[in-house]
């Protein structure tokens, strides 16, 4: 058992490292680059800024990344994120304690992901059926619930990014970064969270090993649930009205943080450390084409190239090292 | 020659039973749907609004069809929507900014879809990109042309008779129903009773196995993500004649409606399964059940919970009739 983990390990360790570097040296070039051309790219305001509109995509790309490593696919997230806001906006406005206005949305989350993971394991249907028809079911039960009111008043307490870690560091920032690195470690170092790349890589396998599929599964939708509710709960924090819409093709945001952060969408490879630095990677670009004088209308066909040559690079390193399928 | 060693495969059989199973199960709930809204609703069950319904349908039919044959093949396009969106501009904008006349600016913007849907099958098979994450990509790249190219301004002010198409009636019936119905025969056709439609099959179902039976797997596939290319082309074209705006945003989410349809119509996400019928099937549901439940006063984004739930429950229930099948063999 550990023998083979320790033959395995060193070939994931090396190509993970790869793809994170590879991200960090681009993160880097951006920033130096955008900053010579206008320094105002990277003064504090800035980079405070880029970090907190998008923390709380780094942080429901985590849960994207395991999900997509076991083997399966989430679209409902951008409507879940969405609904979860909202339960979270009027709860606050009730006048329940913010603490639970934090706590309740995380709950929900599980528990709508604690569903559709026991139709995707133990009834079997294809995940991406049963989260294109929880899309529909909660975007459409979202608007219809709430009429596409707003909501406002929300209590100055609530707003989690006033906090502010030795005066730098708001607080979305933190849970991102302690999140991120938590995550990192548990899925390298423990059997729990082994056992995700097991599923992904092989499941038949995995189960002879005595993690079986249904379980392992669970177990994803559940961590996966608590970090989309905790990125609902960043994402309505850091509003001062939180309507009911989400910003189009959030999903989609978030599984492009994940598959440009290194996961292969076969199942079986990847890390979360890779998909923050992606989904900050993204987030920079996005805002620098500002800086530099490019119309942000641009940007998406820039996020397209950004995948596209991402997973190139991906399939033309695995060919060199003979890891092609 | 083809036909017949392929017909003594015994999980032909059996998926056949299968697939009608699921258009059973279809068919019950349309005509369940139709009775019950029927009911209720008076202007629901009248020519007028059943044919006008046709009208709304035309753009997510012609794209499903295509769909299908790529979801069979075991691939998926989650680009047919920014695909149409690009088109939509196109079109727009190489006539009204580079002053191409109308008439060419419409063929065009559809050999603009047919590239576009060339290059996702060219880098899938190529390269061996998983469809879903190389449709991923184009779904962001062709939306932000579009976006790029149109800075979000809007084309209007087309001439009188291009809206014929999209708002017009011939022989009684809304114009762009005829063109759904010829792609409704011609994709039909082709799947079930020509060589190709049968290399469909046998790459859904062992992609290595039609590979070393001679099939020509990746121009097949090459063929069927340029067709969706084209057919997501020829939808924008009817878009903008139906809305008679070009806006950078026309599309987006329609590839859900798409799969939304096809999947509902028996084809299984997983390959090897599907047929035509089933999706026109699965097509007029979604479209009778959104209208007939906005009719009887149930507000239109209450009709798309009632849509995803029917998707959901629907597979449910085909695979445990297929499971009970499959333990009772």
């Amino acid at each position: 058992m550990s023998a083979s983990a320790a033959i395995v390990r060193p070939r994931r360790a090396g190509f993970v490292v790869s793809q994170e570097w590879l991200l960090l040296a681009a993160l880097v070039a951006v920033f130096v680059v955008v900053g010579l051309i206008n320094p105002r790219f990277v003064a504090t305001r800035n980079l405070q800024t880029i970090l907190l509109g998008n923390a709380y995509i780094a942080v429901a790309a985590i849960g994207m990344t395991m999900v997509i490593i076991s083997g399966n696919i989430d679209i409902s997230v951008g409507s879940l994120i969405g609904v979860l806001a909202s339960v979270s906006g009027s709860l606050a406005v009730a006048g329940v304690p913010v603490v639970l206005s934090w706590l309740i949305p995380i709950a929900v989350s599980i528990i709508v992901m604690l569903f559709q993971g026991a139709l995707i394991a133990y009834l079997r249907i294809p995940s991406i059926v049963v989260t294109l028809g929880m899309l529909s079911i909660l975007k459409g039960g979202l608007i219809s619930v709430t009429n596409g009111a707003w909501i406002s008043n929300l209590p100055p307490s609530y707003h989690l990014a006033q906090w502010m870690l030795f005066d730098l560091i708001p607080m979305p920032v933190f849970f991102m970064i302690v999140l991120t690195v938590g995550a990192a470690w548990w899925m390298r170092n423990t059997v729990s969270g082994r056992s995700i790349y097991a599923v992904g890589g092989n499941s038949e396998a995995a189960r002879l090993c005595g993690m079986p599929r249904e379980r392992t599964l669970m177990m994803v939708f559940a961590i996966h649930g608590a970090f989309i509710g905790l990125a609902a709960v960043l994402f309505a924090t850091q509003l001062s009205v939180i309507q009911s819409t989400v910003p189009s093709n959030l999903e989609l945001t978030i599984i492009t943080a994940s598959v440009v952060g290194g996961v292969s969408i076969l199942g079986g490879t990847g890390t979360v450390v890779g998909s923050t630095l992606a989904a900050i990677l993204i987030a920079a670009i996005g805002s620098s084409l500002i800086f530099v004088n490019i119309s942000p209308f641009w940007l998406r066909a820039v996020q397209g190239f950004l995948i596209l040559g991402t997973v190139l690079a991906d399939i033309y390193r695995r060919r060199r090292r003979g890891l092609a399928r | 020659m083809s036909d017949l060693p392929v017909r003594d495969v015994p999980g032909r059989d059996r998926r056949r039973h299968v697939v009608a199973a699921h258009e059973v199960v279809l068919v019950a709930i349309l005509v369940l749907a139709v009775v019950v809204l029927a009911a209720i609703s008076k202007p629901f069950f009248t020519l007028d609004n059943l044919l006008n319904q046709g009208r709304f349908m035309t753009e997510v039919g012609l794209i499903a069809l295509p769909m299908t044959f790529v979801i069979i093949t075991g691939g998926i396009d989650l680009s047919v929507g920014s695909t149409l969106g690009l088109c939509a501009i196109v079109l727009g904008y190489s006539w009204k900014s580079f002053g191409f006349p109308l008439e060419l600016a419409i063929p065009f913007a559809v050999l603009v879809g047919g590239v576009a849907g060339f290059v996702n099958g060219w880098f899938i098979t190529r390269f061996k990109v998983p469809p879903l994450i190389m449709t991923i990509s184009t779904l962001a790249l062709y939306r932000g042309f579009a976006e790029g190219i149109s800075q979000a301004h809007s084309v209007r002010g087309y001439p009188e008779w291009f809206y014929g198409l999209g708002q017009g009636e011939a022989l009684g019936v809304p114009s762009q129903l005829w063109l759904l119905v010829v792609a409704i025969v011609v994709f039909g056709v082709i799947l079930a009773r020509t060589t190709f439609g049968r290399a469909l099959y046998a790459i859904g179902h062992n992609e290595t196995a039609a590979r070393f039976s001679g099939i020509p797997v990746d121009r097949i596939k090459l063929a069927i993500y340029t067709a969706s290319g084209i057919m997501a082309g020829l939808a924008a074209w009817i878009f903008v004649s139906r809305v008679s705006t070009t806006r950078s945003d026309m599309g987006i989410g329609i590839e859900l409606d798409v799969i939304a349809a096809v999947v509902l119509g028996g084809t299984s996400i997983f390959g090897g399964i599907g047929t035509i019928a089933g999706t026109v099937l699965g097509l007029l549901l979604i479209q009778l059940l959104k209208d007939g439940l906005a009719l009887t006063g149930v507000k239109g984004d209450a009709t798309i919970v009632v849509i995803g739930t029917v998707l959901i429950l629907s597979i449910l229930l085909t695979n445990f009739a297929q499971r009970r099948r499959e333990t009772s063999r």
